[in-house]
Formats: C-alpha cells, sequence, structure tokens
C-alpha cells in the first residue's frame, strides 16, 4: 500500500488514493485530497459536505445515499459536483476520509 | 516472442470459432512492432501482461484483479470501471486496467471512419483491446492508466463530438433494436426515441443521483430484439392498435409454397411442405385466425400481437397502421430477491417525437416515486414488489387495468383504504360491547 506525505504526516492510500482507515483523517488530508480532486479554493460548503458525510458515517457505519446527502446539506447535486468535479462518491466521501465506494460502479 | 507462456490459452486458438487468444497475440504482437510509430502512453506490453495474468486465472481457477476500483474524469460520477491486477510485479502492463464505457449510436451503424478515429485514439491511449459492446450497449475500451482517463475523454469529446457512456446508481446507457432502419416490424422509431432519452436526461446518465442503476431498452415490436422485457428497468416494446394489414395474394404464395415460411430461417432442415393450419392457424395462442375458403381471417379484437403469423409469413401479414408502444417495468437480474421480467404498466402510447407524454407522465413520475422511496440499491422492480403495483398505478395516475395483470390475487389479504371504508377505521370497543358480551 502506498503512503504518501503531506504536511508532515503520512497517508496510508489505495490506488484510487482513498485513505486506509476512517480513523486517520486530518486536516491535512483534506489539503492534499484538494488539489488531487481539482478543487482550488475550501469554503465553508465544501467543509459542510464532508462534516455531514463524516457525521453520517460515524453515527450509521455507511455513507449516506445521494440524495440524504442533498437533503442534509441543502445542496443539490449539481451543486455538490461544482464544489467536487469528481461528484460525491469520489469527490467528497475521498476528502472525508470515508472507504471507498463499492458495488457495481 | 510472446514475453509470456500460455499453454492453457494456446489450446482456445483451435477450433473454428474466431479465438479471442489468436486476436490478443496479433494485438501484442502489433504494440511489440509498431510499425506506424505510434507514441503509447500505456506500457507497450499491456496485451502480453493480460494474457499472461489470464494464463495465471486459468492455472489457479481464481481471478487476480482487485477488489473494485473508483477513477472517473472530472465533472461525471461515472463512465468508468476501475481496476487492478493483484500482482503488478509479475504483471506491470496490467497493474491499472480500467475500462471506460463509449456511448454507442442507436442500432451500434458506423462508418469506418468513426471507427478508425476511436480506434486511433484507443491504440495510443489505451490497449487497443475493447469489446463491442458491452451488453448494455456501450463500445467498451478495455483497459488503461489511470493519468489517460482524461485524455481519452478530451480527445473523445473534442475531436469525436463522442460522450461517455454510463456506470453506477443512474441511468445507464440506454440501447435499442435496429427499429426502423432494417426491419419491417418496428411499430415506432426506435434509434430516435433511444437517441431522445439519452439526450434529455444526460445528467442523470453522467451523475449518480438514484438509489440504484436504471436502464432503458427499446424494442420496435414484441420480437425484442434487444430485450428489453428482461435487460430494463423501463422496457419500451413497439405495438399496435388497430388490424393486421393481410395480403391474400401472398398468404397464396405461402400456401402454394413460392415464399419460403419464416423468410427461410428453417430452410437447414426438411420440416416438409408449409402448413398454414399447422404452422400458424393452430399455433395462435388466442386462436384467432381461420381460412374462409382461400382467405385468412382474424378476429384482431382476440389478438395478442404476439408476432408469431406476421413472424411466419412476413410478406402476407403486416403490423398495423395505428402503432405505439406498451411500457413494461421492473426487469431485473437475480439478486437480491430474485430475477424479475418488465410488468405491463402502460398498455399503450403514443410515440411521436418530442414524447413529451412518455417523459412526463411516465418516467419522470417513475422516477420521482423511486428516488425518494427506492432503499439504497433497490432496483425498481424490488421497490414494486415491496410496495406494490398498486403504487404504480397511483404514482401514474392511471385506473388499474386488467391488462395489467396476468390473473387477479387468490390470497384474500387486500387492504382498503380508510376513505373506501363506510364509516373509517376509528372505532369504540363499548360500542361493539353494547351488542356483544364479553
Amino acid at each position: 500500500m502506498p503512503t504518501v506525505e503531506f504536511g508532515g504526516k503520512s497517508f496510508n492510500v489505495d490506488e484510487d488514493g482513498f485513505i486506509d482507515d476512517y480513523k486517520n483523517w486530518s486536516e491535512e488530508w483534506v489539503q492534499y485530497v484538494k488539489q488531487q480532486e481539482g478543487i482550488d479554493e475550501l469554503n465553508d460548503e465544501h467543509k459542510k459536505v464532508i462534516d455531514v458525510l463524516r457525521e453520517y458515517y460515524e453515527k450509521n457505519g455507511i455513507a449516506p445515499m445521494v440524495r440524504v446527502l442533498s437533503k442534509v446539506t441543502g445542496f443539490k447535486l449539481k451543486h455538490i459536483y461544482e464544489l467536487f468535479p469528481s461528484g460525491p462518491g469520489k469527490g467528497a466521501c475521498k476528502m472525508a476520509g470515508l472507504p471507498k465506494p463499492t458495488g457495481c460502479v | 516472442m510472446a514475453k509470456h507462456e500460455t499453454p492453457m490459452l494456446d489450446q482456445l486458438e483451435s477450433g473454428p470459432w474466431p479465438s479471442f487468444v489468436s486476436d490478443l497475440k496479433a494485438q501484442a504482437e502489433k504494440r511489440a512492432k509498431n510499425e506506424e510509430g505510434i507514441n503509447f502512453q500505456i506500457p507497450v506490453d499491456v496485451v502480453d501482461d493480460l494474457l499472461g495474468v489470464l494464463e495465471l486465472s486459468y492455472k489457479h481457477g481464481r481471478t487476480h484483479w482487485k477488489h473494485g476500483g473508483i477513477v472517473g474524469v472530472f465533472g461525471y460520477g461515472g463512465g468508468v470501471i476501475g481496476r487492478y491486477c493483484d500482482q503488478p510485479q509479475q504483471f506491470p502492463g496490467v497493474a491499472h486496467f480500467h475500462t471506460m464505457r463509449v456511448a454507442q449510436p442507436g442500432g451500434k451503424f458506423y462508418t469506418t471512419d468513426y471507427l478508425r478515429q476511436i480506434c486511433d485514439i484507443w491504440d495510443m491511449r489505451g490497449s487497443g483491446i475493447t469489446n463491442m459492446h458491452g451488453s448494455t450497449g456501450d463500445i467498451i475500451f478495455l483497459g488503461t492508466t489511470t493519468p489517460q482517463l482524461e485524455e481519452v475523454f478530451f480527445e473523445l469529446t473534442h475531436n469525436m463530438n463522442q460522450d461517455l457512456g454510463g456506470s453506477g446508481s443512474n441511468l445507464r446507457t440506454p440501447a435499442d433494436c435496429i427499429g426502423q432502419a432494417r426491419c419491417e416490424y418496428a411499430c415506432y422509431d426506435t434509434q430516435d426515441l433511444c437517441y431522445d432519452l439519452t439526450q434529455e436526461y444526460q445528467d442523470e446518465l453522467h451523475r449518480p443521483a438514484f438509489p440504484y442503476k436504471f436502464k432503458f431498452k427499446f424494442d420496435g415490436c414484441p420480437n425484442c430484439c434487444v430485450a428489453s422485457i428482461a435487460r430494463s428497468d423501463l422496457s419500451f416494446i413497439g405495438t399496435w392498435k388497430d388490424d393486421i394489414k393481410i395480403d391474400q395474394e401472398a398468404v397464396q404464395a405461402y400456401i402454394g409454397g413460392e415464399l419460403p415460411p419464416n423468410a427461410g430461417a428453417h430452410s437447414g432442415r426438411d420440416w416438409g411442405k408449409f402448413d398454414i393450419q399447422k404452422e400458424v392457424i393452430d399455433r395462435c395462442p388466442t386462436e384467432c385466425m381461420w381460412m374462409d375458403g382461400k382467405t385468412l381471417k382474424i378476429d384482431n379484437r382476440e389478438c395478442t400481437r404476439c408476432m408469431h403469423c406476421i413472424n411466419v409469413m412476413p410478406r402476407a401479414l403486416r403490423i398495423g397502421d395505428e402503432r405505439g408502444l406498451s411500457i413494461l417495468a421492473g426487469a431485473k437480474a437475480p439478486i437480491l430477491d430474485g430475477a424479475q421480467m418488465g410488468t405491463l404498466i402502460v398498455p399503450f402510447i403514443e410515440a411521436e417525437a418530442p414524447y413529451t407524454k412518455i417523459k412526463e407522465e411516465v418516467i419522470e413520475p417513475i422516477w420521482d416515486w423511486w428516488m425518494e422511496e427506492g432503499k439504497n440499491r433497490e432496483r425498481l422492480g424490488e421497490l414494486m414488489k415491496r410496495q406494490g403495483l398498486q403504487r404504480v398505478i397511483e404514482v401514474l395516475g392511471v385506473d388499474p387495468d386488467p391488462r395489467m395483470v396476468q390473473e387477479p390475487r387468490h390470497n384474500p389479504y387486500i387492504f382498503w383504504k380508510e376513505e373506501e371504508v363506510e364509516g373509517g377505521f376509528d372505532r369504540d370497543i363499548n360500542e361493539f360491547r353494547k351488542y356483544h358480551q364479553r
């Protein structure tokens, strides 16, 4: 498993750049993923999506459905793609430190 | 000289059927020679390593691809299936081996010019291996690396005016039968409807917003050449409302043997002289056909448009002129709660551009309902099972129709709405006790 160094911290990631363990998430991780996922500047809306994802994951042990994410944040899917060009799965979940989405993707 | 020994795969080069192994070897050799001087963007020996890892899987009887893979292009949530080999040191050429889905044209009609262009892109930026086509319909580019995804996407969109297909929990790439392009049975323009809906719902196709995957397929008639009834969540099947057109002279030509039945489809064996009674009239599922002297008669009111008589005598019998389509919903493969084929939800609807009625009265209400009520990874067919056909009827805002069921229910567990029951559900036990002692 490759390791990346960023901001004085090191993270274990898989080929797709997802973090190996939710517990290893930190502010530096967010900054690291930012440059990979085509995001110039992080704003409060990015933060809100990440907070919602982390809160939901901690409570339920899974990532929320897209519809639930839209409802809780109040952001339409279109806006989520404006914030995270790779979308809620590859973009936001990766940044929030959630496990990689699985299934027939 | 091949990079890996492939004794088991080599056996698949014998026999009459086109051998995928021979083709892959030819491609491996072509890349090694590189006579065109292509500036390969992924390992030159990708095909050799693919054969190597496949041979290893033949030996072990196990796959050697890692679980899952999340890659893609910015702006889209699907279209690319990420894949990594679990023996990257042994087979570095396929350490990354992502699949790209490319949207195909209706009926899969191509010009060589177009195919040459996509091959040029894929030779340089991918393995040069394809699947023509995936079961859902897409052109499949098999095998490239993550950095090449955006490059391929840029070239497809900017130079070829060509988009990716769908993957993930979204509208997958719609597909159709060849329809009116080359078939006299087609009851509507399958390619036009398929194209129109694909364009209309690009957003739903590229950015997963559904509880699970959702597929459209378009069949021009009940023969179902694209198998929509079994392979799509919403299946559009052409049909007609008026009478089958009969050319009595051609009927006689079939009886006389001048025209072969089924357009000669059974000519490989001697089935005897064509017998219209045995092969058509007695096979009609509703027994609504008969010969009146030398005239073939059809009681069209009793015809279920199964296509059999038309299929047997295509020169004599034609589909009617009042055409449209039926919509069936809910087909899916077994996971999770069993395989399903489509259930009839719209017996007949016009299929004329711009298809507003189909979009606004069927597709979008169904989506609204399923997006709101569907559980995570629950196909439409499963939601229909969970909440009942009654809910579909409510969602569509139509009256229940006997054609929507094969037979009525045999169990008496019948729900009533409170407003349908005189006096409602709010009852006082003390009232009851006045007449019935404990």
